[in-house]
């Protein structure tokens, strides 16, 4: 570890830590409804936008009319991104004449893009039409991160309430999200991207030679306006297939440091709006410091395991850190605090090859997706998750202490914990399912690309990826045999991945929702009871302490079985294999 | 309940066209048209051109080996048909590249940290630069290979390489075009770029613009 390395990780959480509450106190009015400078400027707009689509956006939801409402948007948006990507030969935007990917490939896509995952079995650059990427990939990164954030908002609400049935209106909420928080923030931090070098044009790719005479492409596109979407959405499917490490995509540090701060900025903001509208701000402080804890302890791990350098390169006789797989403009220090942020975010965007971190260096990012994406994770999904790991937490705090559990006021009652165990249980089966049936049987076994432990790895860590909605990659598993790979001639899917993956991040994406908003629905009708001298405090280091107990064993125990046979075994051996 | 369904239905529908043409073609064309107009140059590609003619660009790595030529001048190709090739001595190198430098298919070479085929190709790129750097620096060890010179970057066309890889290969691109060695390494602290604010990121050498500059340097 260098000092300047970690000057960079200390200043990233420290300008986190300075705009979390600006953001997220500025969150907690958008979703009170409150009017703010935008309100005044883009409050018509909003208006109309409800008239076009006649809806009563003040009428309130209970949590089954809130889901109907959820389910049947995420549905029609599934139905319009397959569609566009099948059809994509006849769009306009399409310099390089693509055709569309087969229906297995694009049907993962269409799930990845609309359950916020991003996980990508195609290279953007050589299967996919601006159009595409746009009209298609660009506004799923936009509704997903929209969806995310509504959810978590109508759970803040039930958790608030003071005994009422309802916890807003989905259409609203949506709304406000996109118009106040995305739209603006994104608007202005491509505008940034594009002063610092990274691509923004419609013009077809530029053939050059290069000084040895070599006939290539420089391809463009609209790169920066979709790179600001999808870090702040958390969404994270690069452009290009090198996503995050393409130097059109991430052109030099600072690039690099501000992609990392957007994609950490609305996660480490909405605990603090949590805080806001709850009315206990110390109560957003503690889930913040939980959070926060995991992340640097996971930072710190991989830096070191990176820096340490790699079982292979030792082999060879190269000294010096880890360097397969990085850019030089990054180095070990900014690979390493991308590939933990990345993975705790449900973001997935890559400046770095995950497949080459050292076996430790690799073993951090699935157990940091592996805790269900609670380290701050995705927009939205991230602190609502985290809110059943809470009541879990409270719940088993109660039982210990002989108290009746409750949060914030409310008791917690049989139904809610029930719930709970669904909505923190469902990711983690359907990981070791899906990996399981993938790893033993033959059709899963073709995506493979590395032998050994490694092969095993790249299984586990994509199904891990795919139940947490968060899509990073050991990218050598792969699920569709490009149309421009060497010695391939035409593109062709491996179904049995695609299938498994899609539906993967389906269930793993919509569970949990329903799940917790069936808990925000009971809570909001129960009463408050005024905290007395025997009410358990949800707000001090004990309970921070105990809730990072609960994830580890609940979520992270899990797994450890697997993670000894994938990626801690090469880190603790000096064999290759 | 049939009837909201259907409400929704309507709603969803019409809410994703219009959300569609709003962030799907409204906010990236605005963008476009932002960055054509106010960064031009960036929002292209960073393009490079020497005499009119386009090159590169500042940000994409390009290979500076050339084609191995048979007895009769023509270029040789290997079993797989691929031209076989070798580093260019008057140039800088760069990184090795896990796509041969395309930069509209890039791709990682996925190497895993354990693996033979790993160590095997880092052990082959190390044994290729000492036999090419050696010869001009006569104190270069194998465990003194800056770790970038024999790996692969992750996106394939990485423009940059680290000064210590810099500054081995500035021996031999002082022997090979007769310069002095501190004119070289002159050249190369012009054309590595510092950290970000001074903090973020690591420092490189662009290898494009730096062998660009020798060509000129040496032509006049």
């Amino acid at each position: 570890m260098t000092v300047q390395g970690s000057i960079q990780i200390v200043l990233l959480l420290a300008v986190l830590t300075a705009a979390a509450p600006l953001l997220g106190g500025y969150m907690a009015r958008v979703f009170d409804g409150g009017t703010m400078r935008l309100t005044r400027v883009l409050g018509p707009v909003e208006r109309g936008f409800y008239r076009v689509i006649r809806v009563d956006a003040r009428q309130e939801q209970d949590w089954k009319a809130y889901a109907r409402s959820l389910l049947v948007f995420s549905l029609l948006s599934w139905l319009a991104l397959f569609l566009i990507l099948r059809t994509q030969s006849v769009h306009p935007f399409n310099p390089s004449g693509f055709s569309a990917a087969p229906w297995d490939v694009t049907f993962n896509t269409s799930s990845s893009f609309v359950t916020n995952t991003n996980w990508q079995y195609y290279a953007g650059e050589t299967t996919l039409s601006n159009f595409s990427q746009m009209a298609g990939l660009a506004v799923q990164n936009f509704l997903s991160a929209a969806v995310g954030i509504a959810v978590v908002v109508a759970v803040i609400r039930g958790i608030s309430a003071r005994s009422a049935k309802t916890l807003g209106n989905f259409w609203a909420d949506m709304t406000r999200t996109v118009l106040y928080v995305l739209l603006p923030i994104a608007f202005v931090a491509s505008i940034f991207f594009i002063s610092q070098g990274m691509v923004q044009s419609l013009s077809p790719a530029k053939a050059f030679t290069s000084l040895e005479g070599v006939k290539q492409l420089i391809t463009l596109g609209p790169v920066a306006s979709q790179e600001a979407i999808k870090l702040l959405g958390t969404n994270g499917g690069g452009f290009f297939n090198v996503n995050s490490a393409m130097p059109f995509e991430n052109p030099s540090g600072l690039t690099d440091f501000v992609s990392m701060f957007l994609l950490l900025l609305i996660p480490v903001s909405l605990p603090i709006t949590f805080g806001r509208m709850v009315g206990a701000r110390r109560q957003g402080w503690a889930i913040y410091g939980a959070m926060m804890i995991m992340l640097v302890v996971a930072i710190g791990i991989v830096y070191a395991a990176e820096g340490h350098g790699s079982v292979a390169q030792h082999l060879a006789g190269v000294n010096g850190g880890n360097f397969e797989g990085k850019e030089t403009r990054f180095g070990i220090p900014s690979s390493s605090l991308f590939a933990a942020v990345t993975t705790v975010t449900s973001t997935g965007a890559v400046n770095a090859a995950m497949e080459s971190l050292t076996g430790i260096g690799g073993a951090v990012p699935m157990a940091n997706m592996m805790s269900g994406e609670v380290i701050f994770g995705g927009v939205g999904s991230g602190l609502y998750s985290m809110l059943l790991f809470v009541i879990l937490a409270v719940f088993i705090a109660g039982l210990m202490v002989g108290r009746t559990p409750e949060f914030l006021g409310k008791k917690i009652a049989a139904r809610e914990i029930k719930l709970t165990m669904v909505g923190t249980l469902a990711t983690p089966l359907l990981i070791l399912i899906a990996s399981g049936i993938a790893i033993a049987t033959t059709y899963g076994r073709r995506s493979i690309f590395n032998a050994g432990p490694q092969g095993f790895s790249e299984t586990l860590y994509a199904y891990t990826s795919q139940a947490n909605n968060n899509g990073s990659a050991f990218a050598g598993y792969t699920g569709f045999v490009q149309p421009n790979a060497p010695g391939n001639h035409g593109a062709f899917g491996i179904t049995f991945a695609d299938l498994l993956g899609g539906g993967t991040m389906m269930l793993a994406r919509y569970l949990p929702i329903l799940a917790v908003l069936a808990v925000a629905g009971a809570l909001a009708g129960r009463r408050v009871s005024p905290a007395g001298p025997g009410t358990m405090r949800t707000d001090n280091g004990t309970f921070v302490v105990m809730l990072i107990g609960v994830i580890l064993l609940v979520a992270l125990l899990t797994f450890v079985p697997a993670l000894l046979l994938g990626p801690i075994v090469q880190g603790l051996t000096n064999q290759v294999f | 309940m049939l009837r909201s369904i259907r409400k929704e239905l309507l709603a969803s529908l019409i809410a994703i066209v219009v959300l569609t043409l709003a962030l799907g073609v409204a906010y990236p064309l605005v963008v476009t048209g932002i960055g054509q107009v106010v960064f031009p140059h960036a929002a292209d590609g960073n393009q490079v051109k020497v005499n009119g003619q386009l090159v590169g660009s500042r940000l994409l790595g390009q290979s500076f080996e050339k084609p191995v030529l048979d007895r009769n001048g023509k270029a040789r190709v290997d079993a797989a048909g691929n031209p076989v090739t070798t580093p260019d001595p008057r140039y800088f190198q760069s990184r090795p590249s896990g796509d041969k430098y395309n930069p509209s298919a890039t791709a990682f070479s996925n190497a895993g940290p354990n693996g033979a085929d790993t160590r095997d190709a880092i052990r082959g790129r190390a044994d290729s630069y000492l036999a090419l750097e050696q010869r001009y620096d006569r104190s270069l060890t194998r465990a003194a290979i800056p770790p970038d010179a024999v790996q692969t970057s992750a996106s394939g066309v990485d423009p940059q390489i680290s000064p210590a890889n810099a500054r081995i290969q500035a021996h031999r691109i002082a022997a090979v075009r007769h310069l002095p060695l501190s004119r070289v390494d002159r050249s190369i602290d012009d054309h590595t770029d510092g950290r970000g604010l001074g903090v973020l990121g690591e420092p490189g050498v662009n290898v494009l613009e730096l062998n660009l500059a020798l060509d000129k340097e040496t032509s006049r």
